[in-house]
């Protein structure tokens, strides 16, 4: 791993994101700071807050990919993808109401989630060795939610504050991944009843489980693997979309069904 | 519009057509021209393309999706008649050639068993007379001066209709879910972009009930055994010497087409 920044600043940086995370409120990009900061400072940030939170009590329910598209990374002015951890008190129901207040601007996406039934570990994983560890898929949408200001940063940046992961929602169809064709699985995303985004799920790295097993290594970089048992999100197939209070949405899958949610 | 400019210009895109050349907007040269009268210059460039042997063997359906109609500032779709010589099977070489300035795009081509009588005709009354679906590829094509078309300027020239491709793989409509259907188009092995049913009219199937009510009105035939391209479900492709594409709708299939030669502009 290439740290550049002392512990020092990296426990001031934890406690600077913790705080925007917490409290809702947006903060400068953290390069603004530490310009010469890596990606690999932002994983040392994130696994900081990681530890935090568990030391409060949180379960770690599994992992995220984030800038898994063409798309996604040239929209948000990056190159590479991105990973973040999902708790338990990030969860929430299929069909339940989502409060805007302690969110700072959230977008949602729909992705492709996978329940995993044996451990995964890098540098080499592959597609291949996801599909074959994955005890079911199911649809699900993710609430991303940069705390910078303006969603303006760069990747040091976005992976510190965990990569924008805030809220998670998964859906109530499982299925069995080798029943899928998961590279064709379209998906239509509705805000208040009209089509916002849709897509097919190769979007995602040509394959859902591509990015799977590209989380699965950068965990490996990070020191950590994947445990069976883990929920991953594979990454958004569409453009994120701004929701406000009073927003409901409602993400369709090919043959997954569908998640609903309300914003309030 | 009298009827013999009506005439004239359906010949001057039946002329434009067979040279491999373009004319300029008929918007610009009529500017009040109506949709009514795009549709009658339509009639007439087909009767041109009858007269010289080809038969009618289906239906296009274009302007289907939302950004081509806000881009053209319609919010219907429209539709342009499928001639015998337009057919390639699949895996097909196409001699860019014979076109002036193609553009391929991914679509769900369904073929009827049963005539569709409109008005009146529903969803369900489509997926009942649909024999089969099958991915397609059409590759759209222009008549007008470097595609500078307003909705009357394609509508005349048959809805842009160049030439088409069918796949082999036939599904059934009361299996699949065509509306979340996934396509994914690739460009020469790589991925270039994905759709979804829904992008046609919220499904394609919707598509086809708009169609068989649309030709219903205006007393054109609507037979079985007639192939209906349903609209595009992804961006336009440029495509030029040597390409490849393939495009897969999840559950059905794939169609791949390629291309050699250059076309007239």
């Amino acid at each position: 791993m290439n740290i550049t920044l002392s512990s020092e600043a990296i426990t001031r940086l934890t406690e600077r994101v913790e705080g925007a995370q917490t409290r809702a409120y947006s903060i400068p990009k953290l390069t603004n700071e530490y310009p010469e900061m890596t990606a690999d400072d932002g994983y040392a940030v994130q696994l900081s807050l990681l530890k935090r939170f568990q030391e409060q009590g949180h379960k770690l329910i599994g992992w995220k990919a984030g800038l898994t598209s063409k798309a996604k990374m040239q929209q948000m002015g990056v190159n590479q993808p991105s990973i973040g951890f999902l708790t338990d008190l990030m969860f929430r129901p299929e069909n339940s109401v989502i409060t805007t207040e302690d969110l700072v601007h959230p977008k949602v996406e729909c992705e492709v989630a996978f329940v995993t039934k044996d451990d995964l570990t890098g540098p080499d994983c592959t597609a291949a060795q996801v599909m074959a560890a994955t005890d079911y898929v199911l649809p699900s949408i993710e609430i991303i939610d940069s705390r910078f200001a303006g969603f303006k940063f760069d990747l040091p940046s976005v992976i510190a504050d965990n990569s924008s992961s805030s809220r998670y929602v998964a859906g109530g169809r499982p299925r069995l991944a080798e029943d899928l064709d998961l590279r064709t699985l379209g998906v239509v995303l509705e805000k208040n009843g009209e089509i916002v985004e849709m897509g097919a799920a190769a979007e995602v790295m040509g394959h859902p489980a591509e990015a799977v097993a590209m989380l699965v290594n950068i965990l490996h970089h990070l020191g950590e693997s994947l445990p069976a048992g883990s929920f991953v999100m594979s990454g958004g197939i569409t453009a994120a979309v701004a929701v406000n209070a009073g927003d409901h949405v409602i993400a369709r899958f090919q043959e997954l069904g569908s998640v609903s949610i309300r914003f309030e | 519009m009298d009827i013999n400019r009506i005439q004239q210009f359906g010949d001057k895109l039946y002329e434009a057509f067979v040279a491999r050349s373009t004319i300029a907007p008929l918007t610009e040269q009529v500017p009040d021209i109506t949709l009514e009268e795009a549709y009658a210059i339509q009639l007439r460039y087909i009767e041109r393309r009858l007269q010289a042997g080809e038969t009618i063997v289906g239906k296009k359906i274009g302007v289907t999706s939302k950004a081509v109609q806000q881009f053209l500032g319609v919010y219907q779709p429209d539709f342009g008649q499928l001639t015998s010589n337009m057919v390639f099977a699949n895996g097909a070489d196409i001699d860019l050639g014979g076109l002036i300035q193609p553009k391929a795009e991914a679509e769900l081509a369904f073929v009827l068993k049963e005539d569709l009588n409109g008005p009146g005709i529903t969803a369900m009354d489509v997926i009942r007379a649909t024999d089969y679906v099958v991915p397609c590829f059409e590759i759209v094509d222009s008549r007008i001066t470097d595609w500078k078309i307003k909705i009357q300027d394609t509508v005349a020239d048959n809805a842009s209709c160049g030439v088409y491709v069918l796949g082999d793989e036939r599904g059934d409509p009361r299996k699949l879910d065509l509306t979340l259907a996934g396509m994914v188009l690739e460009k020469n092995g790589e991925l270039y972009s994905t759709g979804v049913g829904a992008a046609v009219q919220g499904s394609p199937v919707n598509a086809v009930a708009w169609l068989a009510n649309t030709l219903g009105t205006l007393g054109i035939p609507f037979k079985a055994g007639e192939v209906i391209l349903s609209g595009s479900q992804s961006q336009l492709v440029p495509v030029k010497d040597g390409d490849e594409l393939v495009c897969t709708i999840g559950g059905l299939g794939s169609c791949r087409v390629s291309f050699s030669g250059r076309s007239a502009v």
